[in-house]
C-alpha cells in the first residue's frame, strides 16, 4: 500500500497546486469471463469473474454505456444475444438469466435443472437457446417474447459440455465435452458423430484433453480448440481430422468466428490470441486454406474469451483488459476504429470526495473504505515530494451484507453522510466524528420504493439525498439529524423507463441535472419540483454531468469527446459553448481513448472547468482563445524557458497535465490543493495470479 | 619440357565454394558449385570434383540448370557471358554475349530461351532484374542484346530474389521492403515492414526470400531472425503474413522443399532447420553444422539437401536430416596466424582452419583432407564473445610431433596460454595430444621451432616468448606404474638482458640455435646451452632468423625492421654482407640453398630468391601481387621439374606457395593455367573414357572373345555385312547426345542408307581417319586442311538435294553437321 505523497504540480497560467498523489486505492478490476458481440446494435456485451455484466457501445467510442452489478453466487460462464438484442448469462449456479437492458435490472432467472452450465448458444435465426450442462445433457429452450421454455434434450453425453456451436443453417450442432466432440442433428436431438481428440500434448500423453471451444462452419467443417494446445479442422460428415495446428504449449481456451467464415481468432492461456485467415492457395484458383497468421501479445494471462466483430479482434482475459484490435484491412479511413484498444477501468466512478473534511471513499465489489488525507506544512517548488506530517489514515472499512456487489455509494461534502446501494437496497450511514474516533449509525427502515439505485448524490450543504432509481425515477430525500424524510419523486417521462444514471446537482441546491443512456439530459428544479428543461438529445452517451457555481452552467462531457455548456437559466448553450462547436475541438483531443468521467470547477474562477480522464488532466480556461489543430494541444514546454510572447502566442484554452496516470480520479479539495487517485496497472498486475512461465530466449 | 616460358603467378586451388546457391542436377547425382572463375561438378555420393567446367574469365555469379534440357547448365559471369555446358561431359556448348557485368541468373521453366539476370546499372549499389532472350543460332558465340526489364533497384544478391509457382510472379526484397511484380498482370505490388527508429524494429530487414513451389506464398528471412510468410500478396489490402521465430540472428538462407511441404531456413546458430507445414511449432533441427549457413538449396528430385557454410563447405544432406557428404574447400574465413607449413608426412598445406582447428589442405587435389582440433571446444558463434585463438603451430621430428599455441586475450593483464605437443599416431594415422603445457611463458609466444636434425636423439623445441625468456624442452620418459609414456618438460630456460625474445632458429644440424632479442642475435650452443655469440646489427628488431642450408649453413640470415636484410658468417662471426629490403616473408627452401624472400613496398610485393653464399639474387620477379603478402612456404615437388634456365631452377624441386592479406594462395607457375589444371574434360569427351570397372574386365573381355568367335563363325557362313561399328554415320548417331538429335524419322532415312552395302570399297579406308579427326575438332578450333570436306556453313536447301543421292560418306557429313547446326528450325517446320 503506498501513502499518500503530497506533490507540487505548477499548470502554466493557473498557478501552483498541492497535489495529493494517492495511490492507496486497491481497485482490482475482475478478470473478464465472457464477450459476446452483436452484430446488429454494434455493442460488445462482457462478464466479468465477479457476475458482472458490461455492455460497451462500440459506436460511441467505446464507452461502457451499462452494467449488471455481479452477485457472489453467480459466475458466468456464457453469455449470448439471442432474438435480436436480448442478452442471455448462464453460470455455473444453473441458471440462465436474462437482463432487462432498459432498467438494467434483471429480468429473470431460471434453473436449468442440468447441473452448472459451461455453454450457451444462441440459434442462428435467435429464436432457440441451447445450454451445455454438468451433467452432459444439451438442452434446448425457445426463447418465447417475455421469457424462455424448455423444450427438449438433446442425447446425454458422459461428461460436461464445455462448448456448443450451432450450424449456420441450425440443422446441426457440434458440441465440445472432455476427450471428444460431438455433432447433434436439431431435428431429432441424437448424436450423430463423435469425433475423439488426440490427447497427446508435445508427445506425452496427458490425462484429458479439453475441448474449450467448438465452431461450425456453413461448409460442415467443425473447428476445435482444446487445452493440447491445438486447433484442429474437422470434417462432420465423416468425423474425421482435417488439420491440425499445433499452437501452443498450453490450453487455447476460447474460438470466435467471423460471420463471413474468411477468419477466425483463438486465445491461448499464454495470452497470445492468433489470427486465422482462409486464404487461396493460389490466385487463380478456388481452393483454399486455412493459415495462422499474426499472433498479438496483448495479454500477460489467460484469453478467456474472444469476439469477431466484422473490423476487430476482440479479446478478453484473467489480467482484466479488454482489448480491440482493428484489424487493418477491414478498417476504410484512420479514426478510432484503427488504433488499438485496451479498456482496463470502468468508465464511472469509484471514489466520492468529502472536500470538508479532506475524506475519500473507495468503492470496492463487496465492501466501503473511508480514507483520511494526510496533510503537510511544507512547501515547495514545482516537482517537489513534500514530506507529509501527518499520514493518511485508513478510518472505515464497510462490508456489505449479502452476496451482492455494491452498485454505487457516496459520500457528503461535509463527511457526515455516507449511502451506498446494492442490487436491491439502498443503505445509509451517519458518521460522526469525536477527535479522532468516528461512529457509524445506519439509519434504517429506508423507504420500500428505494430499491435499488444506479446514482446516488448528496446536495452541497449536505441536506438532501438524491437517488436515481432503476426504474427511471428520481428520489429527493431531505436529511435531518439522524433520520430523513422523502420530499419528491420525479416520475419518468411517459412512455420511458430508461434509467438515469448520472446526477448532478448545483452548489446552491436549486437545480438538479440527470441523464440516462441515450435520452437528453434533463434539468429539475429542486425548488419548485418540476421539470425545468431538458438539453437537446445527442448521439453520444454521456460520460460526465456537473453544474458550476454562481452561473449554473450545466457542463456535459460526451464520450466523442466533446464537452458542451448549458446555461440552465437561460435555457440554451452558452456563448462559449457555441464557439466551440463552431471552431471544433483539437483533433488530439478528439482521438483521446478513454471518456471524461469527471467534471470539477475552482470556487474563485469560474472560466476554469477541471476534467480528467483516465490518462490525462485538463483545465479548460475558458478566457483563452482556443486551440486550432496547428498549435500545440499536449503543452510539453516547461513554463519557464520561453519568452512571455511566445507562451501568450501558444497559450490557449487548454492546460494539460500528465503526469499522473492511470487516473481514477480527480478534484480540487481547496483553491490550491487537488486530490488525484491513481492505480498504476503494475500494482494489479501484482496482485493477480501468476501468468504461465514461459522461457525466454537469452535468460 | 616446356621451356623458356616465364613465370607467372597463378592462383591455387582454394577458391570459393559457398559464394553461391549450389545447384544439384535432376538425378541428384552432381551437385554445382560456383568456384572463382569456375564451375565445379562434384558427386553427391563421392564427394570428388567430376568436372571443372572453365571458360568464364571472371567470377562465376550465377549457374542454373536449363529448363528445358535438364542435362545442361547455364552459368553467368562478371564477364558479361552466359555459357551454356553440358555437364556430364564438360564441354562447353554456347556461349552468349550479353555485355553487361551480371551478377545473379535465374531460370523459369515456361520461359524457355530466355534467362533472368541481375545487372548494374550506372550507379554503383543499383540493380536491375533483366530478362535475356538467348537467340536460337547455331554458330558457338552468339550476342544476345535484348534486354527487357523487370525489376528496379533490387538487391544484388540472387538471396534477394525469388520466382514464385511456375515462373508467374518473381518477389525481390531489398531493405524493409517486398515487391512482388506479376508477370501476367505486369503489376507491382509493394509490401513495406516499419522500419523506424524505435529499437522493436530496427531489424525489421529483409536478407532473403523463397517461394511456395505449389501456393501462393512467399517467405522471407529478416535481420532479428524472424521468417515471415507472405500470403495474398495479391491483393494490396488483403495481404497477410505469418511469422515464425526461432532464429536469434540474422536468417541468412531459405528454401521451400520440392513439394512445398517443408521450409529451411539456416541462419549463424549453424543449425538447419526444418519448418514442417509452415508450423511454429512443428520444427526439426539439423545441429551442430559447425559454421553458419549461408546457403540452402534443394535437389529438384527432392531426396537431397544441401548447405553452403562460411567455412568454405558445402554438405549434402538426406531428405529425413542426415548428413551424406561433405565437400570441405580451403577454409579462408579468419585470419591466419600459424602461418603456412607442410606437413611432412602428408606434404599438406597446414594453417588455422576453422576457429581453433588446424587444416591440412591437399594442393594437388584442392580439397581438404582433415582437421585437427586443438583447442578442443564447442565454438560459439557470438560476435561478442573472445575465442581462444590457435597462435603457433610448428612440426617436428619428420611430422612425428606438432607443438601448437593457443592463446585467449579478454583484457590485456588477463592471458592465457596454453601449449600443447601431438604425437603423430601411425595406427589412427592422426595426431594425438601428448602433453598440455599451460602458461608455458608469462607472456605472448613470439616463435617455435623443432630441432629437426637428423641426428639429434632426444627431439627438442624452443619457444621464444616476449616475456624475456626462451625455452628448450625436450621429450623425457614419463612413464609410471600404470603405463610407459612420454612427456615433454621444460630443459632450459635463457634470456639476455631482459631484452624481449622475437625469433628463434636452429641451425641445419641442430649444433647450434640463434634467438633474436629485439636487435640483438643470439647463438646458443645445444648441446650446453651456452651463449656462444652474439650480433647486433642496431638496424630495429629482428623479424625474421634463418639459417642457411646445405652448403650455406655457416650463414645466418635475419631481416629487420627497419628494411635491412643481413647475413652473418658464423665461422668469423662477423656480417657477410647486408642489403636494404623491406622483406615481409623469408622462407629457406628445405631442399636447396635458396632463400625465397618477398619484399612489400606500396607498389605491391616483390620475390627476391637468393642463396646466402652471395648478396646478388638468383631470381628476381617485381609485382608478384598487388597486396601485402603475409606467409609464404616452399612445397617439395613429388616430380622434380627440370628447368635449364639458370633464373628458374629454384624451382625445379620446390614449388613457392603464399598467401595474401586477402587470403588468396597464390604460386608459381610456367605452365599456362589452362595446362597446368587441365580438367579430364578432353579425356572424357571420348568414348574410351569408359570406367574400366572390375565388370568390365570380367564381362567386357570375355564378351570380345565370344564375339570375336561369333564373328568368325559368322564370317565363315555369311555375307559380310558392313559392321556397324566401322560406318561413321551410325557412329555418329550412337555418339551424339540425343538431345541434339534431330527428331528421329529425320534420321531414318540416313540410317536406313548407310546400312546398306557401299559399292566401294575405298571409303572404309578413309572412314577411320576421319572419325579420330572428327574427335579432334570437336572443339571447333581445329581448322581441317581438307578443303573438299570443310564444311562452309549451314546452307541447307544445297545439302538437302545432297541428301538423297550422297553414299554414306556424305551422309556422315550430313550428321557431323548437326552436331554445329541449331536445330531450332526443324521445329519450326
Amino acid at each position: 500500500m503506498r501513502l499518500l505523497l503530497p506533490w507540487v504540480l505548477n499548470i502554466e497560467g493557473m498557478g501552483e497546486f498541492k497535489v495529493h498523489r494517492v495511490r492507496f486505492f486497491n481497485y482490482v478490476p475482475p478478470g473478464i469471463r465472457c464477450v459476446a458481440y452483436n452484430n446488429q446494435s454494434n455493442r460488445l456485451a462482457v462478464s466479468r469473474t465477479d457476475g458482472t455484466v458490461e455492455i460497451y457501445n462500440l459506436s460511441a467510442n467505446y464507452f461502457q454505456e451499462k452494467f449488471f452489478p455481479g452477485h457472489e453466487s453467480r459466475s458466468t460462464e456464457a453469455l449470448c444475444w439471442a432474438e435480436g438484442q436480448r442478452l442471455f448469462s448462464a453460470g455455473l449456479n444453473g441458471e440462465i438469466l436474462e437482463y432487462d437492458l432498459q432498467a438494467l435490472d434483471i429480468k429473470y432467472s431460471m434453473d436449468a435443472f442440468g447441473g452448472p452450465i459451461w455453454s450457451m448458444i444462441a440459434s442462428p435465426s435467435g429464436s432457440h437457446l441451447l445450454v451445455g450442462c454438468e451433467d452432459g445433457s444439451v438442452k434446448l429452450f425457445q426463447i418465447t417474447p417475455d421469457k424462455i421454455q424448455f423444450e427438449r434434450n438433446f442425447d446425454r453425453q458422459k461428461s460436461r459440455i464445455l462448448s456448443l456451436s450451432w450450424h449456420p443453417c441450425g440443422t446441426h450442432i457440434a458440441a465440445g465435452s472432455i476427450d471428444y466432440i460431438s455433432v447433434f442433428d436439431v431435428k431429432s436431438g441424437s448424436a450423430i458423430q463423435k469425433m475423439i481428440v488426440d490427447r497427446q500434448y508435445m508427445g506425452v500423453s496427458k490425462r484429458k484433453c479439453i475441448v474449450w471451444g467448438v465452431a461450425f462452419l456453413s461448409d460442415g467443417t467443425v473447428i476445435s480448440v482444446d487445452s493440447a494446445g491445438k486447433v484442429q479442422f474437422w470434417d462432420s460428415a465423416s468425423g474425421t481430422l482435417v488439420k491440425s495446428h499445433l499452437i501452443a504449449n498450453a490450453d487455447v481456451q476460447s474460438i470466435a468466428v467471423a460471420d463471413q467464415e474468411d477468419s477466425f481468432v483463438v486465445g491461448t492461456a499464454e495470452g497470445t490470441v492468433f489470427h486465422f485467415q482462409l486464404v487461396s492457395v493460389t490466385s487463380n484458383s478456388t481452393e483454399k486454406q486455412w493459415v495462422r497468421t499474426k499472433p498479438f501479445q496483448h495479454h500477460t494471462h489467460d484469453v478467456r474469451t474472444v469476439a469477431h466483430s466484422p473490423t476487430a479482434l476482440i479479446s478478453g482475459g484473467t489480467d482484466t483488459h479488454l482489448v480491440i484490435r482493428p484489424l487493418m484491412e477491414k478498417v476504410e479511413v484512420k479514426n478510432y476504429d484503427a488504433a488499438l484498444r485496451k479498456i482496463t477501468f470502468p468508465h464511472r466512478r469509484l471514489v466520492s470526495c468529502s472536500k470538508k473534511r479532506q475524506l475519500l471513499l473507495f468503492q470496492f465489489a463487496h465492501h466501503l473504505e473511508l480514507w483520511r488525507l494526510g496533510s503537510t506544512v511544507a512547501t515547495g517548488k514545482n516537482g517537489d515530494i513534500l514530506p507529509l506530517s501527518k499520514n493518511a489514515d485508513h478510518l472505515l472499512h464497510l462490508k456489505t451484507k449479502g452476496p451482492e456487489n455494491i452498485i454505487c455509494s457516496s459520500i457528503s461534502p461535509c463527511g457526515s453522510w455516507l449511502a451506498y446501494s446494492t442490487a436491491s437496497r439502498v443503505f445509509l450511514y451517519r458518521l460522526n466524528y469525536e477527535h479522532d474516533n468516528i461512529s457509524l449509525q445506519r439509519i434504517s427502515k429506508m423507504p420500500a420504493f428505494l430499491r435499488s439505485a444506479l446514482q446516488i448524490l448528496f446536495s452541497e450543504d449536505s441536506t438532501k439525498l438524491f437517488v436515481a432509481s432503476n426504474q427511471g425515477s428520481l428520489h429527493i430525500i431531505r436529511l435531518l439529524e439522524g433520520s430523513f424524510k422523502h420530499l419528491h419523486t420525479f416520475q419518468p417521462q411517459s412512455g420511458t423507463v430508461e434509467a438515469m444514471c448520472l446526477l448532478a446537482v448545483s452548489p446552491d441546491g436549486n437545480w438538479l441535472a440527470a441523464s440516462g443512456n441515450s435520452a437528453g439530459v434533463h434539468v429539475y428544479n429542486v425548488k419548485h419540483l418540476k421539470l425545468h428543461c431538458t438539453v437537446p438529445a445527442y448521439n453520444f452517451p454521456v460520460t460526465a454531468l456537473a453544474i458550476a457555481p454562481n452561473t449554473n452552467n450545466l457542463v456535459i462531457a460526451h464520450s466523442d469527446q466533446q464537452v458542451f455548456e448549458y446555461s440552465i437559466p437561460e435555457k440554451q448553450y452558452t456563448e462559449w459553448s457555441r464557439n466551440v462547436q463552431k471552431q471544433g475541438f483539437h483533433h488530439l483531443w478528439l482521438q483521446r481513448d478513454t471518456p471524461i468521467t469527471h467534471i470539477s470547477f475552482h470556487p474563485k474562477r469560474p472560466t476554469h472547468i477541471l476534467l480528467h480522464d483516465a490518462y490525462m488532466f485538463c483545465i479548460i480556461d475558458k478566457s483563452l482563445p482556443l486551440p486550432n489543430d496547428k498549435t500545440v494541444l499536449y503543452n510539453p514546454l516547461p513554463p519557464t524557458n520561453e519568452s512571455d510572447v511566445f507562451r501568450r502566442r501558444t497559450a490557449h484554452a487548454f492546460k494539460i497535465s500528465k503526469i499522473y496516470k492511470p487516473l481514477l480520479f480527480m478534484d480540487l479539495l481547496d483553491e490550491r490543493t487537488l486530490v488525484a487517485v491513481e492505480r498504476p496497472l503494475d500494482d494489479i498486475i501484482a496482485q493477480l495470479p501468476p501468468p504461465i512461465k514461459k522461457k525466454k530466449f537469452g535468460t | 619440357m616446356v621451356e623458356e616460358e616465364s613465370v607467372r603467378v597463378v592462383h591455387c586451388g582454394g577458391s570459393e565454394l559457398n559464394f553461391r546457391r549450389a545447384v544439384f542436377s535432376a538425378d541428384s547425382k552432381y551437385i554445382f558449385c560456383v568456384s572463382g572463375d569456375f564451375v565445379k561438378v562434384y558427386s553427391t555420393t563421392t564427394e570428388e570434383c567430376v568436372h571443372i567446367l572453365q571458360g568464364h574469365r571472371d567470377l562465376v555469379t550465377g549457374i542454373q540448370l536449363n529448363p528445358s534440357n535438364y542435362l545442361q547448365l547455364y552459368s553467368c559471369s562478371l564477364d558479361g557471358t552466359i555459357k551454356l555446358w553440358d555437364y556430364l561431359d564438360g564441354i562447353l556448348i554456347k556461349t552468349f554475349l550479353v555485355g553487361h557485368k551480371l551478377h545473379a541468373l535465374f531460370t523459369v521453366a515456361h520461359a524457355e530461351d530466355s534467362v533472368f539476370v541481375t545487372i548494374n546499372k550506372e550507379e554503383p549499389d543499383i540493380f536491375q532484374l533483366v530478362l535475356v532472350k538467348l537467340p536460337k543460332f547455331p554458330s558457338q558465340e552468339i550476342e544476345a542484346k535484348e534486354l527487357s526489364f523487370v525489376l528496379d533497384y533490387i538487391n544484388q544478391s540472387p538471396k534477394c530474389i525469388a520466382f514464385g509457382r511456375e515462373g508467374e510472379y518473381v518477389a525481390a526484397v531489398r531493405d524493409f521492403y517486398l515487391s512482388v511484380y506479376f508477370f501476367k498482370k505486369k503489376t507491382t505490388s509493394r509490401y513495406t515492414l516499419s522500419s523506424s527508429k524505435n529499437k522493436k524494429h530496427a531489424k525489421n530487414s529483409f536478407t532473403c526470400v523463397a517461394c511456395h513451389p505449389k501456393e501462393d506464398c512467399i517467405a522471407s528471412g529478416h535481420m532479428d531472425g524472424k521468417i515471415r510468410l507472405w500470403r495474398n500478396f495479391d491483393d494490396d489490402k488483403k495481404y497477410t503474413y505469418t511469422c515464425l521465430h526461432w532464429h536469434h540472428d540474422l536468417v541468412m538462407d531459405l528454401a521451400f522443399s520440392v513439394t512445398g511441404a517443408s521450409l529451411l531456413s539456416g541462419g549463424r546458430e549453424c543449425v538447419l532447420v526444418e519448418w514442417r507445414d509452415a508450423a511454429e511449432k512443428n520444427k526439426e533441427f539439423l545441429p551442430r553444422l559447425g559454421a553458419s549457413v549461408e546457403h540452402i538449396s534443394v535437389s529438384p528430385a527432392g531426396d537431397l539437401f544441401c548447405t553452403s557454410h562460411s567455412d568454405n563447405k558445402i554438405m549434402v544432406i538426406h531428405r529425413n536430416l542426415d548428413t551424406s557428404a561433405v565437400i570441405q574447400g580451403l577454409v579462408k574465413d579468419r585470419s591466419i596466424l600459424t602461418g603456412l607449413m607442410i606437413d611432412p608426412k602428408t606434404k599438406a598445406l597446414v594453417l588455422n582452419g576453422k576457429p581453433g582447428h588446424l587444416q591440412f589442405y591437399s594442393l594437388q587435389s584442392d580439397k581438404q583432407l582433415y582437421n585437427l582440433d586443438i583447442v578442443q571446444q564447442e565454438y560459439i558463434n557470438d560476435s561478442d564473445l573472445i575465442q581462444i585463438e590457435l597462435t603457433k603451430a610448428a612440426f617436428g621430428c619428420f611430422g612425428n610431433w606438432l607443438a601448437t599455441v593457443e592463446q585467449r586475450e579478454e583484457k590485456e593483464t588477463e592471458l592465457e596460454l596454453q601449449m600443447k605437443l601431438w604425437k603423430y599416431n601411425k595406427k589412427t594415422q592422426g595426431f594425438v595430444l601428448n602433453t598440455k603445457i599451460s602458461m608455458p611463458h608469462d607472456d605472448h609466444i613470439t616463435a617455435l621451432c623443432f630441432c629437426n636434425a637428423e641426428r639429434s636423439e632426444t627431439p627438442t623445441l624452443v619457444t621464444a616468448s616476449k616475456d624475456g625468456h626462451f625455452k628448450v624442452w625436450i621429450l623425457t620418459d614419463d612413464s609410471d606404474i600404470y603405463k610407459n609414456a612420454v612427456g615433454w618438460t621444460c630443459d632450459f630456460v635463457g634470456s639476455y638482458h631482459k631484452y624481449q625474445a622475437t625469433g628463434c632458429c636452429f641451425s641445419e644440424d641442430g649444433s647450434l640455435l640463434a634467438v633474436s632479442f629485439e636487435e640483438i642475435v643470439t647463438i646458443w650452443d645445444s648441446e650446453t646451452w651456452e651463449l656462444k655469440c652474439t650480433f647486433c646489427q642496431r638496424a630495429g628488431k629482428i623479424r625474421h632468423l634463418c639459417f642457411g642450408r646445405l652448403t650455406c649453413s655457416k650463414y645466418l640470415l635475419g631481416d629487420t625492421e627497419n628494411g635491412i636484410l643481413c647475413c652473418w658468417n658464423l665461422l668469423s662471426c662477423a656480417l657477410e654482407w647486408s642489403a636494404k629490403l623491406n622483406v615481409r616473408v623469408m622462407e629457406p627452401d628445405p631442399h636447396s640453398e635458396n632463400v625465397a624472400a618477398v619484399s612489400w613496398s606500396s607498389g605491391g610485393s616483390d620475390l627476391f630468391v637468393f642463396k646466402p653464399s652471395e648478396p646478388r639474387p638468383l631470381y628476381i620477379q617485381k609485382n608478384i601481387t598487388r597486396e601485402e603478402v603475409q606467409w609464404g612456404v616452399f612445397v617439395p615437388r613429388d616430380v622434380p621439374d627440370s628447368f635449364t634456365s639458370e633464373a628458374y631452377q629454384w624451382l625445379n624441386r620446390s614449388q613457392f606457395y603464399f598467401l595474401t592479406k586477402s587470403q588468396s594462395l597464390l604460386t608459381f607457375s610456367t605452365k599456362s593455367a589452362e595446362e597446368k589444371l587441365t580438367p579430364t574434360s578432353k579425356q572424357l569427351l571420348a568414348e574410351e573414357s569408359l570406367p574400366t570397372t572390375p565388370f568390365y574386365f570380367i564381362l567386357g573381355k570375355h564378351r570380345q572373345q565370344e564375339d570375336k568367335k561369333l564373328n568368325e563363325a559368322l564370317e565363315s557362313e555369311l555375307v559380310q555385312l558392313p559392321l556397324t561399328e566401322n560406318i561413321p554415320a551410325i557412329n555418329e548417331l550412337l555418339h551424339t547426345p540425343a538431345h541434339v538429335l534431330p527428331s528421329a524419322s529425320f534420321l531414318c532415312s540416313l540410317f536406313v542408307n548407310s546400312l546398306l552395302l557401299s559399292e566401294e570399297t575405298r571409303s572404309a579406308e578413309e572412314i577411320p581417319d576421319d572419325v579420330s579427326m572428327e574427335e579432334k575438332e570437336s572443339d571447333d578450333s581445329d581448322e581441317e586442311n581438307n578443303v573438299t570436306e570443310h564444311v562452309q556453313d549451314t546452307q541447307s536447301a544445297a545439302l538437302e538435294e545432297d541428301i538423297v543421292y550422297q553414299l554414306s560418306k556424305s551422309e556422315e557429313k550430313e550428321l557431323r553437321k548437326f552436331r554445329k547446326v541449331d536445330y531450332s528450325w526443324i521445329a519450326a517446320l
